[in-house]
């Protein structure tokens, strides 16, 4: 009976400290983002995508949707393209859907932000976001600036 | 003058044979291990012995280290207007840093000690002497089981540390200082990744694991046999481990976060 009862805490013990562990893989690291895991895919043209990086989250009215899977240039047109996997739950979004690139907070991460159309069709995998607006680049913005006062001051 | 040339020679003479003598127990003991997986009992009393009764001590204190992290994040991330974050801080934290280390500290004062009293013990009132009599050799009989169960048992503590942490930091932001649920998990999800921070976090805690141990173990069989002795071993037992584990967790953080 003793020996028994060894096991059985052993056997415990060894099961809580396995499933710490997976609690821990699974909840507490990267490999446990659901949303956007299985999903659609959708393709989004920028000029330029300031310091968004893959998995940043892609979000509709502040919402997680889903998130930023690749970043590429287009070897042609030299445009970055941003691939998003965006969740299952969410396939009715219109066609004439607009994407921009927003910073959350002042020093946050950069984050995709869709605002839906009001057309009737809707995104299907594969589709590209043509309407875009291009990531807020501090530098470019100081440079128009200062070029605006210069030129106004002649 | 000469007097203290003498003794600082002898005591260094002395730590020199000491560490010699600690890696030949060492080596001799993993020559037994093939032994000792042919009587697998008497590795589960020892998983049982310190790892089973440490589990108290090792999840209320990781729930405490949780809750003080979630705190004082708070209360510093508040300022930046970033608290969404204290997720990642409270996870990143306890997976790199403080669940292997602080868990190692434990189970060197909860059951380190308790391995070289054991042992010294046995060694004073010639136990161990009795074994090799019988031609048991006590390195394996005694020693190999002990140290496969504290390698054993330190990484599954330090994992539950972990996951309790995180649950505690979660009660303190989320329940009680009003961080929103969702950002807490989701920021850690997007921030913590499994392979560079809770793989290389496992990988300290076993290497503190094996330190603990095998310092403890070696404290007790090398113990002087007399009570002063046990109690000095047992002192420097606590004492040896946790300065090794704080050393090794620089170099191992080192080598592992550039």
């Amino acid at each position: 009976m003793k020996q028994r009862n060894l096991e059985l805490a052993v056997g415990i013990f060894v099961a809580l400290g396995l499933g710490a562990l997976l609690i821990l893989a699974l909840q507490v690291s990267d490999l446990g983002t659901t949303v956007g895991r299985d999903g659609y895919r959708l393709l989004a043209r920028f000029d330029n995508i300031g310091q968004l990086k893959p998995r940043a989250a892609v979000k509709m009215s502040g919402v997680a949707v889903g998130q930023v899977a690749n970043i590429y240039v287009d070897p042609e047109t030299f445009d970055a393209v941003v691939v998003m996997r965006i969740d299952r739950r969410f396939d009715r979004i219109p066609l004439d859907t607009s994407a921009q690139i927003f910073t959350s907070g002042m020093l946050g991460e950069q984050y995709v932000a869709l605002d839906p159309g009001g057309e009737e069709t809707f995104l299907a995998e594969g589709d590209t976001i043509t309407i875009t607006q291009p990531a807020l680049v501090l530098e470019q913005l100081i440079g128009q600036f200062m070029m605006g006062k210069a030129a106004g001051d002649e | 003058m000469i007097e203290t040339l003498r003794d600082l020679g002898r005591s260094g003479i002395g730590a020199f044979e000491s560490l010699g003598r600690s890696a030949l127990l060492f080596f001799y003991t993993w020559r037994g291990m093939g032994e000792v997986l042919t009587r697998p009992r008497l590795v589960l009393q020892q998983v049982y012995a310190t790892g089973v009764l440490s589990l108290v001590i090792i999840s209320v204190s990781g729930l405490f280290v949780g809750m003080v992290l979630g705190l004082q994040g708070y209360n510093t991330l508040v300022g930046f207007g970033a608290e969404e974050q204290l997720g990642v801080v409270v996870a990143l934290s306890l997976v790199r840093e403080l669940g292997p280390v602080v868990s190692a500290l434990l189970f060197a004062g909860r059951a380190g000690s308790a391995l070289t009293a054991e042992i010294g013990l046995m060694k004073a009132t010639e136990q161990l002497a009795a074994m090799e009599m019988m031609a048991v050799d006590p390195l394996h009989r005694v020693v190999a089981p002990r140290l496969l169960g504290g390698i054993i048992a330190v990484p599954l503590l330090a994992s539950i540390f972990n996951t309790v942490g995180v649950w505690g930091g979660w009660f303190v932001g989320v329940g009680l200082l009003g961080v929103d649920d969702g950002s807490y998990w989701a920021h850690i999800e997007t921030t913590v990744s499994l392979r560079h921070d809770v793989a290389n976090g496992l990988i300290k805690s076993m290497v503190f694991g094996v330190a603990v141990t095998w310092i403890a173990v070696f404290e007790g069989y090398d113990t002087v046999p007399t009570s002063e002795g046990i109690s000095r071993s047992t002192t420097r037992t606590v004492v040896h481990a946790s300065l090794a584990i704080l050393a090794l967790d620089f170099l191992l953080t080192a080598l592992m976060f550039d």
